[in-house]
């Protein structure tokens, strides 16, 4: 078997030897260095381009892609050995962030609905992080309700004509590439007529502005298509067929948002919840926290936190090593949520005045990051289908109860 | 559920068949209103040994299958879906891990055989105080000629009226709230001294509280070490709380699925009621939490499994470490599942719920019997903050 226990524990000491010849240790622990589109600055800028490189060519960027497209032909069994090995070096894979949406969603969807020539047009650039892409799919009228969205393309004989505006879109300001949903047909019922569209970037019918949040930073932009062009071959999957393709990628965006968000700390590099916990708050005599609701509460979301993560290897065990991108992704998008966003609050009450701060000397860089964090983290339960469509989905699809939600 | 063997798999399907077919809950409906002296019908009882459910934890060389935890629970589960009443898990389960955990050569010859094939009912007898405390235990047993004397009482033993046998906690030095100074004694349950009066819980299950007035015993009732019962009581518990975890799921994965089905066939306002928002987010909600709970369940279960040295049959201390946790994670996250369900499942079902011809009453009370034995929620959450160092 290819996946034998025998095989794992052979390739395991192969990534663990070959981590060792190829992984800079000046970059352990610098996955956060790592932007949208912008590779490592500063004095690590060469190692960081290095250490690029050496993933890229061995296809591990994005492992479980066939070689022709850059990947390595991989089982997910062999993936997780790859981050397992690369977890306890600090070392990381960059292309998950360099390219955008690229190899997370888009990719993924290219592979399962792409010709061949859209897959070897733009599946390599992905997975060597060279190429970032975007994502247009919310509008200013389209939020939860996304069917309702209007940026059109016209069918203009040899090309497709785009016209519209998408709001939320990561990276658009960076990125070379965008997959968009757009209407192809303005007379069919809402679901259908939509279709899935990919184009350059970089042309004078494409604008892009910054939205600035409530943390201060401005991660997404605004997107206005003004007759923008896309190649005539370039529309994914079916024409009209692009809601279900859509819904299709948007699991895959949940699945790689089933984590409890934000980069993994490098052991020993940052404290536990539980070590912070005792050094703001304190202990008694007996080394119990001196805050005995804050103390239940802790113990509270560290099980929780505990029984999403059991989940997780539990849905994998199910699904033999294969994981499938189920719905079942819907019950993990909302326990990561939960997870996550109460440790954040957890992290700022227990810092007390010193969880609050905004900028300036008196708080350290951990308190104000923790700050941030809280604030970004508002947003887990809104993107990728908020916490209520989720719930929508597990009541629908899961649980086959009657629509709830208005018919499209 | 976990990615199972093809062994597990054959029990777990044989379990779901015979509960089906043998112990719907109205059996549990009938042998509560027949009133049985042990509350559970003696028939039912022989079918599962027969079907060799006792002996899932005996090594196969004291008469079992020792196919272990896991595979146990997959069991305990199923019974739970229908509330079949029976000692199973009192004795094969509790008992049984006792004896195994810490029993002579001796102990283990004269009990597991008789545990694995039923002519044996041994229960733990450990709560004393209304509230579980196991290192509060105060029941007396002084050195007497050639043995001890017992002086005290238990409550809330389960099984206690059909138990032929008692695993006894008992304080052999010290003072009520130490954890060194605790023995274990097997107490076989027509020992002079012993009596016994049933306990009605709201379950309508067996139980039985036990007053030990100079009861007698010899030295060789000593299960493990004078005065260093304590570790091996908390290992015992630990499993007792890993495996009901498995019932409860069973009993809280029922309620879901009855109400699931009363939300998709209940009408008012011309619509079934599972298409009002509030309902459907109520029920993604509570799923979410029976697929967490589930994970925590099979996980502590799974954690005592691979404790155990496959060859030998022994517990191995450096794969051990990891249990009291996860049985408080366990005991706690079903728990939580648990109490929320049975809520929901009698709210949901509005007034037909409150009645006592349907089945929902049955499961609340079982409900919280079940949250209540070996540490609630709130037991399990600070042993879980004690045992996280915090």
């Amino acid at each position: 078997m290819a996946d034998s226990p025998k095989v794992l524990d052979e390739f395991r000491l192969e990534v663990r030897s070959w981590l060792a010849s190829h992984f800079p240790a000046s970059l352990s622990g610098k996955a956060a260095g790592v932007g949208l589109g912008t590779n490592i600055q500063g004095e690590l800028a060469d190692d960081a381009e290095q250490w690029r490189k050496a993933l890229a060519d061995k296809g591990w960027g994005a492992a479980t892609w066939p070689v022709e497209y850059g990947g390595a032909g991989l089982s997910q069994k062999h993936v997780r050995v790859i981050n397992d090995e690369m977890g306890k070096v600090g070392a990381f894979n960059p292309m998950t962030v360099l390219a955008g949406m690229g190899v997370t969603m888009v990719g993924p969807t290219i592979l399962e609905y792409g010709t061949d020539a859209q897959k070897l047009r733009h599946l390599p650039g992905m997975a060597s992080g060279e190429v970032c892409w975007c994502l247009g799919y919310s509008e200013p009228g389209a939020g939860s309700d996304l069917a309702a969205l209007t940026s059109k393309a016209e069918d203009k004989g040899d090309h497709w004509l785009v016209n519209g505006q998408k709001v939320w879109t990561s990276g658009a300001n960076i990125a070379q590439w965008c997959g968009a949903l757009v209407r192809t047909d303005p007379k069919a019922e809402k679901r259908n007529g939509i279709s899935f569209v990919m184009m350059p970037m970089d042309q004078p019918g494409i604008e892009t502005r910054l939205i600035k949040l409530i943390t201060g930073t401005s991660p997404f932009c605004e997107m206005f298509f003004n007759d923008a062009k896309a190649e005539k071959g370039e529309l994914l999957g079916k024409l009209n067929d692009g809601w279900s393709l859509g819904k299709r990628l948007l699991q895959h965006e949940r699945q790689s948002q089933t984590g409890e968000g934000g980069p993994r700390p490098v052991a020993g590099t940052r404290a536990t919840l539980t070590d912070i916990a005792k050094d703001y708050v304190g202990t008694d005599d007996n080394g119990m926290l001196d805050d005995p609701d804050l103390r239940l509460r802790l113990a509270e979301h560290l099980m929780s936190a505990k029984a999403h993560r059991l989940t997780i290897s539990r849905i994998a065990a199910e699904a033999k090593g294969n994981v499938k991108v189920t719905a079942v992704a819907s019950i993990l998008k909302n326990s990561a949520t939960d997870v996550s966003q109460i440790r954040s609050e957890l992290l700022l009450e227990m810092a007390g005045h010193q969880g609050i701060g905004w900028e300036g000397d008196a708080y350290d860089e951990s308190e104000l990051e923790n700050v941030r964090a809280w604030l970004f983290g508002k947003a887990m339960s809104i993107y990728g289908g908020s916490y209520e469509v989720q719930k929508n989905i597990i009541s629908k699809n899961i649980l086959g109860l009657p629509e709830t939600t208005q018919k499209g | 559920m976990a990615a199972l063997t093809e062994e597990q798999v054959m029990i777990k399907d044989q379990a779901v068949a015979w509960v089906t077919k043998k112990t719907p809950v109205k059996k549990f409906r009938e042998m509560r209103d027949a009133d049985l002296e042990h509350s559970f019908s003696a028939e039912t009882w022989a079918e599962m040994a027969e079907m060799g459910w006792a002996g899932l934890l005996v090594p196969e060389q004291y008469g079992g299958s020792g196919l272990g935890y896991l595979t146990f629970g997959l069991v305990l589960e199923q019974l739970g879906t229908q509330l079949t009443a029976s000692p199973l898990f009192a004795s094969a389960l509790v008992g049984a891990s006792a004896i195994m955990l810490a029993g002579s050569e001796n102990q283990k010859l004269a009990l597991l055989p008789t545990i694995a094939d039923g002519s044996a009912i041994v229960t733990l007898a450990v709560e004393e105080t209304a509230r579980h405390a196991p290192e509060k235990i105060a029941l007396s047993a002084e050195k007497a000629s050639g043995g001890f004397k017992l002086n005290g009482s238990k409550t809330f033993v389960l099984e206690g009226m059909a138990a032929t046998t008692f695993i006894v906690a008992a304080r052999t030095s010290g003072k009520a709230g130490d954890k060194t100074g605790i023995s274990l004694f097997i107490v076989p349950a027509d020992t002079k001294g012993l009596s016994r009066i049933k306990r009605n819980t709201l379950d309508s299950r067996g139980y039985a509280d036990v007053v030990f007035k100079d009861l007698v015993i010899s030295e060789d009732a000593l299960l493990g070490d004078v005065d260093e019962g304590f570790g091996i009581l908390e290992s015992v518990l630990d499993r007792a709380r890993a495996g009901i975890g498995a019932e409860m799921l069973g009993c809280a994965s029922q309620s879901f699925d009855m109400t699931l089905e009363y939300l998709k066939t209940r009408v008012q306002f011309g619509k079934v009621i599972g298409s009002f928002q509030a309902l459907g987010h109520r029920a993604a909600g509570l799923f979410t939490q029976k697929e967490l709970a589930r994970s925590c369940v099979e996980a502590a279960l799974q954690a005592i499994d691979d404790s155990i040295d496959k060859d030998s049959g022994v517990t191995k201390e450096s794969k051990a470490g990891e249990i009291p946790k996860m049985s408080s994670l366990s005991k706690c996250k079903v728990g939580d599942f648990l109490h929320a369900m049975s809520n929901e499942l009698i709210q949901i079902h509005g007034g037909i719920g409150m009645t006592d011809e349907f089945d929902a009453g049955l499961y609340l009370k079982r409900a919280r019997v079940l949250e209540t034995a070996y540490g609630n929620q709130a037991y399990h959450r600070n042993r879980f903050a004690v045992l996280s160092g915090f």
